[in-house]
């Protein structure tokens, strides 16, 4: 009965603190418009500092090889390995190729030659692409070495010709991988600490006293807290979408009601999460606290960033409690799989049981009197 | 100077009276350095892969054999149809397929080769790029070794793998969670304290009062300093001791690197906290200015090499690129000062410059 | 229950760990009455106010509100009462009329009822012209004014005044008892804490609490007479000396 007139109370604040909902609203669509730019796991530009002892023909020949593939830049090329070394040091190289004096004698004679790879591998992901690509390369030269007959082997080799077809992403475009994430954090924002942050301020002003002694029921009352920001979430996912779009190209395979049913779900989880903080928290500065924590650990094991698959099994589980999990998993599929509903089932029906749980817990932990 | 101290600890009573803020304060580091510590890793694992063979071929067997036995992947099942790739993917059931082409056994000895497909799901651009770099890889050792007649094996690389010869992703992270969770701690907590006075007017009674405003200030950083110093201590012994990543290089060095990052990241709270008068605002401000940035552009998990030329110049201007820079090379390259000068300098002029300007803006607010 | 009697209490008790703010306090409240609870800071008078209001739950002892249990029924009293508290608690953000519209529609009156209502009252408070003025705009006697008007807008059956007058000019609070006696002459029942002596002459009856006990509870002229003393003022003071408790 009185949820209108608390609802009608929330939009005038709301609107009124326009500078508030101007930052939260622009701060995330900025991430968007930045950040999948910076966001590329691509190793390109493996630097390589190389140490020739053959000054050959066949290792300039491997050194033009190097040069002209798209994952090495050759940064410096000694004859002396402690320079090289010294480049690795001083992170200017990532890599040190070191051929051996002899190395076209060798090949040419007994079609094999040992070379000398340094990695600086403290980035792992570097170490073994750099590593990956290097040994690639060595392979696929020694191979056309052998077939231009250069040392004709009567012997055939085997060869499994490995053609690669990406799905989705055929382009391998991690932006679009990014992208769904970026927005699930615009609604973590809005639909999390704004909420978080709005019973605490009452608390600390006293007005919520003074609705305390009325009537008005609990549900009302968290109810109209919790309908305003799930309009501006969905306002700012809207936002997201047609951001995706105009700047990225990247429009979802699936449906937009199925985005849209996933948005909407999850800024409930988030706002009943926020809700469920504000009522246990007596400060404004301890619910932003509160929320913080929460907020990295459901960003960072979102699986957005690094894969929840490669992580141990106790992370896992706490993953499998962050409603992130869901969502970003959720998002990319409609987005680049084209998944529908019927794909993400198990996804909607955590989300649900997540939502309700919040805000379940938020209108029960909401006390009118001590 | 005796009001001064009898104002840092009323600043300390602040902090320690307000349990909630303090637990967070001193937790948040140790769940943070623990978690991402052991949970973060861009290693690839548990990929599953389907098979897609018209016969069985024992060609076939021995390569997904190898596949099997690597820790990254796992044969989950044989599919019937490649029509079914698109519900196996999108089920999430399965990561990668591999199409053998017919008569695999006896194509891989013609000249044209036996033909082999990797089917990808690139929803994650970056891991199904390691996944067909891993997949390659095992078939190229297939290959060398099926070669008949050895010692003709053409370049073979002997690696030596420097810094972090176990590959462990912790090593490449915890630095970056160092720079993040003391950016944290630091720059957010203190805004948001310092922006609490505002918006509760504290802060007027404590400005008319005989201290100078620089004493204020002053008396407010130390609290959290010292609270950052005991989360630096706290989360460079779980580093050592839990996650069992050491600190190679000088230690001495490494503490005095992050305290000149302490000092910028609370100069930046203090900033931030002269720009806006609401603690979301303060929030809002620390989260999207500091924290996104932190963890996207400073090479925390993303190689900043890798970034658009533009968006590397600006991650120049980032504190916490430089600190997470410097704690590699200190700490997991075990390299000697002398490499790290360059970090240093720009850390100090950093800190120098917002100092300056963080005094300064306070100061003008005051007139 | 007599009919005339609206807030009763019968050794209401609140105890916060092993300090007991209220210590066994019983009395009765007439409709119509002006009903004046005084005591130092500190003596509970809040908290016992608060117990009435049903924001808080006693420990021990019974109270009705209304006719209705303070333990059991708390959202049944907060229909028929208004309060306002120490601290302002108007929304400073909301405009006049949107503050009072909240309250009103929050009880239930109807849309029309409120604006009609809501123009009535600015006429009658002289606040037309600061209608749509944000309530964080307006001076603090004002925004006293207001956050009386809105708490017994939806004319309640009672209405609970916490320190109403705290911090305001002299001629403001005298306009502000004006306001009392007004609505205590249209049958509302006022329950009112102060620590202005002075104010509780104004009151039908008032009570002392000293250290979470009601010590007295008289007429003022009675008290006076009780006591020996020519102010309220006298009064207390003879009552305070008594008092262990500090601020």
């Amino acid at each position: 009965m009185g949820l209108k007139y608390l609802l009608e109370k929330e939009f005038k604040q709301l609107l009124r603190n326009k500078f508030m909902v101007g930052v939260a609203v622009m701060f995330p669509l900025a991430v968007l418009l930045i950040m999948p730019w910076a966001t590329n796991l691509d190793i390109k530009n493996i630097q390589v500092a190389l140490v020739d002892n053959d000054h050959s023909p066949l290792s300039r020949d491997l050194i033009r090889q190097i040069e002209h593939s798209t994952y090495f830049n050759l940064q410096s090329q000694t004859g002396i390995y402690r320079e090289a070394f010294a480049d690795l040091e001083r992170w200017d190289a990532d890599l040190i190729l070191e051929i051996p004096a002899g190395f076209e004698y060798d090949l040419v004679q007994f079609g094999t030659t040992p070379v000398q790879i340094t990695i600086n591998t403290v980035n792992s992901m570097k170490g073994v692409m750099g590593q990956s690509y290097m040994n690639e390369l060595l392979m696929q030269y020694s191979r056309a070495l052998a077939e231009t007959g250069n040392r004709p082997s009567s012997i055939v080799s085997p060869k499994v010709e490995l053609i690669t077809q990406y799905m989705y992403n055929p382009t391998l475009n991690y932006r679009f991988t990014m992208i769904p994430g970026l927005i699930m954090i615009t609604l973590i924002i809005l639909g999390g600490f704004l909420p978080a942050v709005n019973i605490v301020v009452e608390k600390e002003m006293g007005t919520i006293e003074q609705l305390n002694v009325t009537p008005i029921g609990k549900f009302a009352f968290i109810l109209a807290k919790l309908i305003p920001f799930w309009i501006i979430g969905l306002v700012a996912v809207s936002f997201g979408f047609l951001f995706a779009w105009l700047i990225y190209g990247l429009v979802p395979l699936g449906h937009f009601l199925t985005l849209y049913f996933f948005a909407a779900l999850f800024i409930l989880t988030m706002t009943g999460f926020g809700l469920l903080i504000s009522n246990h928290s007596a400060t404004i500065q301890q619910a932003l606290f509160v929320m913080f924590f929460f907020v990295i650990i459901f960003i960072m094991l979102s699986g957005l960033l690094t894969p929840i698959d490669s992580m141990p099994g106790w992370a896992k589980g706490i993953a499998a409690f962050t409603p992130t999990k869901y969502v970003v998993n959720v998002l990319q599929s409609v987005y680049l799989r084209g998944s529908t509903i019927a794909d993400l089932w198990i996804d909607m029906l955590v989300l649900i049981a997540m939502t309700l749980f919040f805000n379940i817990w938020a209108v029960i932990s909401y006390r009118k009197s001590q | 100077m005796r009001e001064f101290w009898v104002f840092v600890r009323k600043e300390f009573y602040h902090i320690l009276r307000d349990r909630r803020t303090m637990m967070i304060l001193l937790i948040m580091p140790v769940v943070m350095i623990i978690l991402f510590g052991f949970a973060l890793t861009t290693e690839v694992r548990n990929v599953n892969i389907g098979v897609l063979a018209s016969e069985p071929d024992h060609a076939v067997e021995q390569i997904l054999n190898r596949l099997d036995a690597s820790e990254y992947f796992t044969v989950k099942e044989r599919l019937d149809s490649p029509d079914d790739i698109d519900r196996k993917f999108r089920g999430r059931e399965l990561d990668m397929v591999i199409a053998f082409g017919d008569h695999f056994s006896e194509k891989v000895f013609d000249p044209e080769g036996a033909a082999m497909q990797l089917v990808v799901d690139a929803t994650n651009a970056s891991m199904a790029q390691s996944y067909t770099a891993y997949a390659s890889a095992i078939v190229a050792q297939y290959q060398q070794d099926m070669q008949p007649g050895a010692g003709r094996k053409g370049i073979v690389p002997n690696v030596v793998l420097m810094y972090n010869p176990q590959m462990k992703s912790s090593y490449n992270f915890v630095p970056g969670i160092m720079g993040l969770t003391l950016m944290l701690i630091c720059a957010l907590m203190t805004s948001i304290a310092i922006v609490k006075e505002k918006e509760t007017g504290t802060m007027e009674v404590l400005l008319v009062s005989p201290l100078r405003p620089i004493h204020i200030i002053i008396a407010k950083m130390i609290p959290y300093f010292t609270v950052s110093c005991v989360n630096l201590l706290t989360i460079l012994l779980l580093s050592i001791f839990v996650l069992k990543v050491p600190v190679a290089g000088s230690m001495v060095a490494l503490c005095v690197v992050s305290l000149i990052y302490i000092i910028i990241a609370l100069s930046l709270g203090l900033l931030v906290s002269t720009l806006v008068d609401q603690q979301i605002i303060a929030m809002l401000f620390s989260s999207m200015l500091l924290m996104v940035p932190t963890i996207l552009l400073c090479g925390m998990i993303f190689p900043v090499e890798s970034m658009p030329e533009i968006l590397q110049y600006f991650s120049h201007l980032l504190p916490p690129k430089w600190y997470i820079m410097a704690v590699r090379k200190l700490m997991i390259a075990g390299l000697p000062v002398s490499f790290i000068w360059k970090e240093i300098v720009i850390l100090i002029v950093m800190a120098v410059l917002l100092i300056t300007i963080s005094l300064r803006k306070f100061n003008n607010r005051l007139e | 229950m007599n009919n005339d009697i609206v807030i009763q209490t019968k050794d209401l008790t609140k105890k916060f760990g092993s300090f007991t703010a209220v210590d066994h306090i019983s009395f009765e409240v007439r409709r119509g009455e002006i009903f004046g609870f005084l005591g130092a800071n500190g003596a509970g008078k809040t908290t016992a106010m608060r117990m009435l209001c049903g924001l808080s739950r006693p420990t021990s002892g019974m109270g009705q509100v209304a006719g209705f249990d303070i333990a059991r029924q708390q959202e049944k009293i907060k229909q028929n009462i208004g309060y306002m508290s120490q601290k302002f608690s108007l929304y400073g953000d909301l405009k006049v009329w949107e503050n009072i519209r909240l309250y009103a529609g929050i009880y239930g009156m109807k849309d029309a009822d409120i604006a009609r209502k809501t123009e009535e009252l600015l006429e009658r408070l002289d606040f037309t012209k600061e209608r749509d003025t944000l309530v964080d705009s307006l001076p603090l006697g004002w925004k006293q004014k207001l956050a009386f008007s809105v708490s017994i807008f939806h004319e309640p059956k009672i209405v609970f005044l916490d320190e109403p007058t705290g911090g305001v000019d002299p001629t403001t609070r005298r306009q502000f008892w004006e306001m009392i006696y007004e609505a205590a002459n249209r049958g509302i029942t006022i329950f009112v804490t102060t620590h202005y002596m002075d104010e509780a002459e104004y009151c039908h009856r008032v009570s002392m609490m000293v250290d979470g006990r009601i010590d007295a509870l008289d007429s003022p002229s009675n008290l006076k007479q009780q006591f020996n003393a020519s102010s309220m003022d006298e009064v207390f003071r003879k009552l305070a000396r008594k008092a262990e408790r500090m601020e």
